[in-house]
């Protein structure tokens, strides 16, 4: 690994002060998967801003809303009595994810902003446009099936690989963010992360220098009735091939809301909005079910090695919205 | 029998749960510098050019050991050996070692050496690959005419990944010289392979060469040929003067040694509606390197397995632009029993006849290739008592024809084989005046509980408390022992430490029948025996010195002897195999293709059981193993680069926790008086042979889908 500064900040100001100034310095949190990246030459960061001592790991009620610090560890949220009472979908979601040694290093900012897990992207040998771009994706005419069958571009095909945000997507979440000068905004979760487009470089609309500092998940009336369901090649420790998030708010015999997000299958969390569109007002019922996760996969384009999924989301999709409504 | 026979914990255990045993890299060397290798990123071609300047310029850096400045050696093999030209025969190898004050600093300079190829296009992908056919036995009978004759046929092609033994230590070596004189401490499953090759390599005497492997973390096969790196340390620490210290990283161990070889198979198969099998043709194929071949008895298992009158199996080996594969667990005998025992199970639906029934209609009584007995064969006995304790009975013979609420149940069956081998081994006792021996051997102890199972046996022939009794292995200063691989050492090592045992028996009657006014005076060799501390008659037990007082008497501190054991002339007129019957239950969520193998009862005949405790292990690592085979491993290669990808713990799934429920082993006893005087078989890759192809058949058996592509991964059965 390249030798690096290293800095631990107390604030944010310190924190995003740090990153702006200096060119080539990243924020470090848990490190589970910076560090790796930086093993692997993937990442060469000049200095790291450690930002896993600030002051931003509780989780609290605020309103309408909880709160959860960027700086919190993934299983303290999983395990908070706040997160589990009001979104179990997310609780659930964080520990089908990595093992219990990572979770309990992650930070909820470094779960958002976790790279894909594509081996081209880890094999600096290899065209990756993701790493470098204008080299290629090796991935989109090569071993592809872990990839992406929704919203990929002819530059990359990989998926983000992260299940809390599925979750977040499901639940609406707004990241809040610092720059800065203090400038802080709020990222709508379905905004926070892109498609890759024409520069997959990028994961997510952060900018440089900008922290997050919380996730605020506005209170819900899907606690009842969610079902976090991961697939994957074990029964643990491992990426999903596809996951769905789903959350149904039951009115009687209908459906009064609905929230379906799959992961797995983009390069961003992937908001299923024509199977919920369909959903709403409908019955709870299989035969529904399987209508709106039809719609849902029409658009849906396989590559060489992962036409699976498209099956797949469509199962898992009925299977997560019948799970959650009983 | 006090020992043999009876649950014994480790002997190693304490010394390897707190962290006091200590691996290859582990030990303390005065100031030692760290290696760190430096790959090929291309599969095939030339280095045109290598620059280290700019690594050299970092700081801590010692030395960067290219083709350009490496010593080249002359020993006569075709296995790779490092940095000996600009030739690049595959992705990942070698063509530099940094060595540095520091790892990190190694790995980093490593980074900016800079190197061109003149590359050309190599050539992995197994499909459009020649195949060459290799050498085997000739067919039994006429096979392809009987089979064409035959009434009932079944033909099917599977196919197998490349798969790496993975185990938890990486491999690695500490080297250090005095004058010319080599110590390496290494991780190997065989030190005197080893040290042949390092002598070879610098042209130095064997005696001048000692490599010490006291524990090693898993292994598998991966160990058991000499690979590259030990040399490299060796060759690093002469240049530095200083002693170094080298390790793979786990990217690195998918090229720094050898793997299962990618496997395609087809199996036909003619029957008679009796079931009774007329002809089998077992055709088999693995990849190779370009540089050697590796071969492996694929499809030869079945010759003396099944009663057959009409048998071929030719094998052909694909040269690919990849390292050449190597032994692992259970190498050739697990991949043919998938494609072999998935086929027959594929029979047993076309004949309507129960899987096992079928196997015990073609059961073999005498070897059907040579016609001569098997010294034991409990095979049936296995299939008794493992169906019975799995309620086989129960089963139904449709597919998809049980359920647990929505998922569907499948029950499958197979059966594994594998050789009872038996290689000359020596071992050293000594027996001290204060009532305990020293015992060693220079055999290796890649986890199965060796150090435990040659406790036991010592413990047992010398009439010692275990408790009192050292033993010691992985060392070239001790006598020879085999390496550790192919089952063969607790047959092998076991008897030579018995047969060491009986020999310091000799000596301690020698040293007391003469003397009048012993109790022992006069007793002749074949009527004593060491029971508890003292040494007896057989024919009357109140005739008995303790042994440290026969040691006195004799006026001697101690007895040493150094035995050889070898595998009888007996054994030829026999053929000597190990058997066992597997069952597994599958509980397949259908629409998500996700499979649970919630049931394992594996029945296992392999003569006689030292340490049930041990032996347990040993079966329950063969069933994880054969999950993971069965559902999970594959190394993948992107083929336009002959590059493998899924090079990482990530990627390369093995079985977690969570993929495991019940494991249930039973070991059906065989007195085989005719392998070795303890009727020892081995095991170690016996219990995993019939698993994968045991899970395949439960699937189908749950799902109607039969998948005869390893592994069955979700995506295969939607
Ligand atoms: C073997 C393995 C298996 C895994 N399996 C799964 C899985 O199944 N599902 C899953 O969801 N995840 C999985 N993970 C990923 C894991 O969840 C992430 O590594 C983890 O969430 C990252 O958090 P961290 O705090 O360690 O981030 P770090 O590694 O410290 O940082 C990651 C990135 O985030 C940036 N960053 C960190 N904090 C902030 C912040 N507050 N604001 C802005 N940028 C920030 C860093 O600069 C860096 O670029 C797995 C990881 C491993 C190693
Ligand atoms: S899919 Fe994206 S990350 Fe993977 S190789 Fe292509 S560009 Fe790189």
């Amino acid at each position: 690994m390249r030798p690096f500064k290293y800095q631990s900040a107390a604030t944010v100001k310190d924190a995003v002060g740090a990153v702006s100034k200096s060119e080539g310095s990243k924020f470090i949190a848990g490190g589970t998967n910076l560090v790796d990246l930086m093993k692997e030459d993937v990442e060469r960061p000049a200095a790291l801003i450690d930002v896993s001592r600030i002051d931003l790991k509780q989780v609290r009620s605020e309103g309408d809303s909880v709160v959860i610090g960027a700086m919190a560890k993934n299983t303290d949220t999983a395990n908070h009595p706040l997160v589990r009472m009001n979104f179990p979908l997310l609780s659930q979601a964080i520990f089908a994810g990595a093992s219990a040694q990572i979770r309990n290093m992650a930070t909820n900012g470094g779960n958002l902003m976790q790279r894909t897990r594509c081996v081209y992207f880890y094999d600096t040998s290899m065209p990756c446009n993701k790493r470098e771009r204008g080299s290629g994706c090796g991935a989109k005419e090569g071993l592809n099936r872990m990839h992406a069958i929704f919203g990929w571009s002819d530059e990359c095909v990989a998926v983000h690989p992260s299940d809390m945000c599925v979750a977040l997507a499901a639940l609406d979440a707004v990241v809040k963010v610092e720059g800065p000068e203090g400038k802080t905004r709020d990222v709508p979760f379905s905004a926070f992360h892109r498609l890759p487009g024409d520069d997959p470089t990028r994961d997510n609309e952060l900018k440089n220098g900008e922290l997050i500092t919380s996730i605020t998940i506005p209170k819900n009336k899907f606690a009842g009735n969610s079902y976090y369901l991961k697939v994957r090649d074990r029964a643990s420790y491992a990426f999903a091939l596809v996951s769905v998030a789903a959350a149904l708010e039951l009115d009687g015999e209908k459906i009064k809301d609905v929230r379906i997000a799959l992961g797995g299958v983009a390069h961003k969390p992937w908001r299923a909005r024509k199977a919920e569109d369909y959903l709403r007002g409908k019955a709870p019922k299989t035969e529904e079910f399987e209508k709106a996760a039809k719609l849902e996969l029409a658009d849906a384009r396989a590559l060489e090695h992962n036409a699976f999924k498209v099956p797949l989301a469509e199962r898992a999709i009925v299977r997560a919205l019948r799970q959650a409504s009983q | 029998m006090k020992y043999i026979g009876k649950e014994m914990s480790r002997v190693d255990g304490v010394a390897k749960v707190t962290g006091r045993a200590k691996y290859a890299v582990e030990y303390k060397v005065n100031d030692p510098a760290y290696g760190y290798i430096v790959q090929s990123t291309v599969a095939k071609g030339r280095i045109s050019k290598i620059d280290t300047s700019k690594a050299e310029k970092l700081p801590g850096v010692l030395k960067i050991l290219t083709h350009q400045n490496a010593l080249k050696v002359e020993e006569e093999t075709r296995q790779f050996r490092a940095l000996q030209s600009d030739t690049v025969l595959f992705c990942g190898q070698p063509i530099a070692l940094v060595v540095a004050d520091t790892f990190e600093q190694a790995r980093y300079a490593a980074n900016l050496v800079e190197i061109e190829y003149a590359k050309e296009q190599p050539s992995t992908d197994f499909s459009d690959t020649e195949r060459v056919q290799s050498r085997g036995p000739a067919p039994r009978g006429k096979p392809a005419e009987e089979l064409a004759g035959s009434p009932v046929k079944i033909e099917a092609e599977y196919s197998i990944p490349i798969e790496h033994h993975n185990p938890m230590e990486p491999h690695g070596a500490t080297a250090f010289w005095e004058g010319d004189k080599l110590t390496v401490f290494d991780k190997s499953q065989g030190v005197y392979g080893v040290r042949g090759h390092l002598s070879r390599s610098f042209g130095i005497p064997e005696g001048n060469v000692n490599v010490i492997s006291l524990f090693v973390g898993g292994a598998f096969g991966s160990s058991l040929n000499v690979n590259y790196y030990p040399f490299l340390a060796a060759l690093a620490a002469r240049e530095v003067k200083r002693p170094v210290k080298l390790s793979l990283t786990r990217r690195q161990m998918f090229t720094g040694h050898g793997y299962r070889p990618y496997t395609t198979q087809k199996v036909s198969i003619g029957a008679e509606s009796t079931g009774k099998f007329r002809s089998i043709i077992h055709e088999g194929a693995t990849n190779t390197s370009t540089y050697e071949d590796f071969t492996e008895s694929t499809t030869r298992f079945g010759r003396t397995l099944y009663e057959c009158p009409n048998y071929d199996s030719p094998y052909y080996l694909l040269k690919t632009d990849l390292p050449t594969p190597t032994w692992m667990r259970a190498p050739g005998a697990v991949s043919g029993a998938f494609a072999l025992e998935s086929a027959i199970d594929e029979l047993s639906y076309e004949l309507k006849i129960d899987p096992v029934e079928l196997r015990l209609i073609n059961y073999a009584d005498k070897d059907p290739e040579t016609g001569r007995p098997f010294s034991s064969k409990a095979l049936k006995e296995c299939f008794t008592a493992g169906a019975k304790k799995f309620g086989w009975e129960k089963r139904k013979f449709a597919p998809r024809s049980m359920r647990d609420g929505d998922l569907l149940v499948g029950w499958g069956t197979a059966v594994g084989t594998w050789g009872a081998f038996q290689a000359p081994a020596t071992a050293k006792i000594r027996v001290r005046n204060d009532g305990s021996a020293l015992v060693g051997s220079g055999t290796t102890d890649i986890g199965p509980g060796t150090y435990t199972v040659c406790t036991i046996i010592a413990a047992e022939s010398l009439g010692i408390d275990p408790k009192k009794i050292e033993f010691v292995l992985g060392d070239t200063e001790l006598p020879r022992a085999p390496s550790q691989g192919g089952s063969i050492t607790t047959a092998s090592v076991g008897s030579a430490v018995y047969g060491a045992a009986g020999e310091i028996r000799r000596k301690l009657v020698d040293l007391v029948a003469r003397k009048e006014g012993t109790a022992l005076f006069g007793a002749s060799f074949e009527d004593t025996e060491l029971v508890d501390g003292n040494l007896r008659l057989k024919s009357d037990a109140s005739r008995s010195m303790r042994v440290v007082d026969v040691l006195k008497e004799g006026g001697v501190e101690f007895v040493e002897v150094e035995y050889q054991s070898r595998p009888s002339a007996e054994r030829q007129k026999y053929t000597t195999m190990a058997h066992g019957a597997q069952f597994v239950e599958v509980k397949v969520d259908e629409s998500l293709g996700i499979i649970k193998v919630t049931r394992v009862v594996e029945a296992t005949a392999c003569g006689r059981i030292i340490n049930p405790l041990t032996s347990h292990s040993q079966e329950m690592g063969g069933v994880v193993w054969g999950i993971g085979m069965a559902l999970q491993e594959a190394t993948e290669i992107d083929h336009r680069y002959g590059k493998m990808m899924t090079t990482n713990l990530a990627d390369y799934h093995v079985p977690v926790a969570a993929d495991v429920f019940s494991v249930e082993t039973d070991f059906v006893e065989e007195k085989d008086e005719i392998v070795n005087e303890l009727g020892i078989k081995g095991m170690g890759e016996l219990c995993l042979v019939g698993i994968p192809a045991a899970i395949a058949n439960a699937v189908y058996h749950a799902t109607g889908k039969r998948v005869r592509d390893l592994p069955v991964t979700p995506d295969k059965l939607l």
